[in-house]
């Protein structure tokens, strides 16, 4: 018998393994009628104990795993995030030049698109033009442009303006560009009217590059911050194109009889880059012109009653009705600025009250509506309030 | 005395045997691989690694008995995580355990022409005495997959050539 269990100890061995294997398999079988799943028979212990011995070391080994995987990932293997985060660096560098491009062509075609409507509104024939260089120096105000006699037709003294005002005027004419004298210029002038008083006067540059008006009576009462527009005397500005504002009154330092006025400039004559050459002054944009300058009720008054005097200054202010008549300022333009008309030599004329006239040209490039029956003025420079303000003639108040 | 290439007498073979922390630690890293990494590496799912194991340690130990046991061991463990009731795979790499030593000390198995042969042989019976158990003593309805069955088994044949040739490295001369 010894010898039998030794001879077939192997075989034995795997019999009674299996034998141990079925029993155990057994009971964990489904009976029919024990209701009991797979599985929950009497091996759930050697479950229990088997993943409770073996999930330490699974759950062991799974760390580790993860503390290699996420050294790798977090430490090592960065070499492609540095350089995936330098791509996203330089992707974000070109957007933001992108971007930039792309806010400085939407600023492009916002000046150019109001430049446009400043066009059709004001001039009759315009030519844009790009700044392209300027003096360089302090010393000279000008800036070249690129369209010339060739490829513009430009020619000397035309006017350059911008939507926000006048710039100045071509100087010098060159086949494919031009130099415009900027109105700060010390040898720039323009003929100009001060909004509100209706005072004339000459716009002058200085060696210092700002505005002045110094041809105005000092006991005249000029407001700071009162606007100035082109009179269009000069012949090279379009009558009622936004000039400035006036930001310091001060009596002349020379001790004459006139007022210095300083002006800054409506256009931005330091930051140019698209400009109008105009090349034509348009009918209805002169029409708008003198209909800008309003005409007086008091002159139409006068004019058809010969027998009304003028009244005087002194009541402009409380009657709402104005007077004129100043001596001409005894100052000639400066020498190479063009030579202003007539009307717009320096001549202290009070043409309107203020608020009595709607603005017709304002700063802000409102375009003065042209009147379909022009109001017949006796000058220039002295013209009838707009219809609103007109009182038909026996119903005007009388002067004072 | 030998016979042939692949037969060699008892007192040519070599038993071999392995310290305790690769006996345990191997079987271990075989079902975790097998249970748990599969999860993210589903190649695994198409090798049995707990049965070369068996085989492995079955073979180079060439005694029915640690062999058997071996098998038990790993299997039961295995089913611990992978079948539904303990047993079908202890039952299986138990038979495949002692077949596999029993073979070991008749033939050579150190060439790895033999190795995926036995291997190969081996996969197949496994596969065919877990079906046999599943069908016969739990009355399992697994279908049987004859074309997936025999591609699992040359790849675990392979898979057995160099798995063997690393734990080679692994055996203590007795």
């Amino acid at each position: 018998m010894e010898n039998f269990f030794s001879r077939y100890k192997n075989p034995l061995v795997l019999v009674v393994v299996l034998f141990l294997q079925v029993i155990a398999l057994a009971t964990q079988v489904k009976r029919p009628e024990s209701g009991k799943a797979p599985g929950t028979g009497g091996t759930r212990l050697i479950r229990v104990w088997t993943a409770t011995a073996i999930t330490p070391f699974e759950r062991a080994l799974v760390s580790t795993g993860h503390f290699f995987r996420n050294t790798w990932h977090d430490y090592i293997d960065l070499h492609d995030v540095r350089k995936q985060n330098q791509e996203l660096q330089e992707e974000l560098a070109r957007m933001k030049m992108e971007q930039v491009r792309l806010q400085d062509d939407a600023d492009q075609v916002r000046r150019l698109r109001a430049l446009l409507d400043f066009k059709e509104r004001y001039v009759g024939q315009t030519v844009a033009a790009q700044v392209i260089g300027t003096s360089g120096n302090d010393l000279t105000r000008t800036v070249q442009i690129d369209k010339g006699s060739r490829n513009a037709h430009l020619k000397p003294d035309m006017a350059v303006i911008t939507p926000d005002g006048i710039v100045g005027k071509v100087k010098e004419v060159y086949p494919f560009s031009s130099q415009v004298l900027l109105i700060n210029d010390r040898e720039s002038g323009a003929g100009v009217i001060l909004q509100s008083s209706r005072l004339h006067g000459i716009l002058r540059g200085s060696s210092q590059g700002f505005l002045q008006v110094n041809d105005v009576m000092s006991d005249e009462k000029v407001d700071v911050g009162e606007q100035v527009i082109t009179s269009g005397g000069d012949k090279v500005y379009p009558k009622g194109l936004p000039v400035g504002t006036v930001t310091h009154v001060a009596p002349d330092s020379e001790g004459g009889p006139f007022l210095a006025l300083r002006i800054k400039p409506a256009a931005h004559l330091d930051r140019l880059e698209e400009v109008l050459v105009v090349t034509e002054i348009s009918e209805e944009s002169s029409a708008a012109g003198d209909d800008a300058t309003p005409h007086r009720a008091a002159d139409i008054l006068s004019q058809r009653l010969p027998s009304v005097q003028k009244p005087a200054d002194a009541n402009a202010n409380a009657t709402g009705a104005a007077t004129s008549v100043v001596p001409s300022a005894n100052r000639s333009a400066p020498s190479a600025s063009p030579s202003p008309s007539p009307s717009a030599t320096p001549v202290k004329k009070k043409v309107a009250p203020e608020g009595s006239v709607p603005n017709p040209a304002p700063a802000n490039a409102t375009p003065p509506k042209p009147k379909a029956k022009p109001t017949p003025s006796p000058s220039r420079d002295e013209t009838t309030p707009p219809k609103a303000d007109e009182r038909p003639p026996g119903t005007e108040k009388p002067p004072r | 005395m030998s016979y042939a290439i692949s037969l060699t007498s008892r007192e040519e073979i070599e038993v071999h045997r392995f310290s305790w922390p690769v006996s345990i630690g191997i079987p271990l890293l075989a079902i975790f691989l097998q249970v748990f990494v599969s999860k993210w590496l589903t190649f695994i799912k198409n090798f049995d690694l707990p049965l070369l194991v068996t085989i492995f340690f079955a073979v180079a130990r060439r005694r029915p008995i640690p062999g058997l046991i071996t098998g038990a061991l790993i299997g039961t463990v295995q089913d611990v995580f992978a079948s539904p009731v303990i047993g079908l795979n202890g039952m299986a790499k138990t038979m495949i355990g002692y077949a596999a030593s029993s073979l070991g000390v008749r033939i050579d198995v150190e060439n790895p022409g033999s190795r995926f042969l036995m291997t190969f042989v081996f996969c197949l019976l496994h596969r065919i005495l877990y079906m046999f158990i599943d069908l016969g003593l739990v009355g399992g309805s697994e279908p049987w997959l004859w074309g997936h069955t025999v591609l699992s088994a040359v790849a675990n044949g392979l898979l057995a050539v160099a798995l063997f040739a690393g734990l080679d490295r692994f055996k203590l001369r007795s």
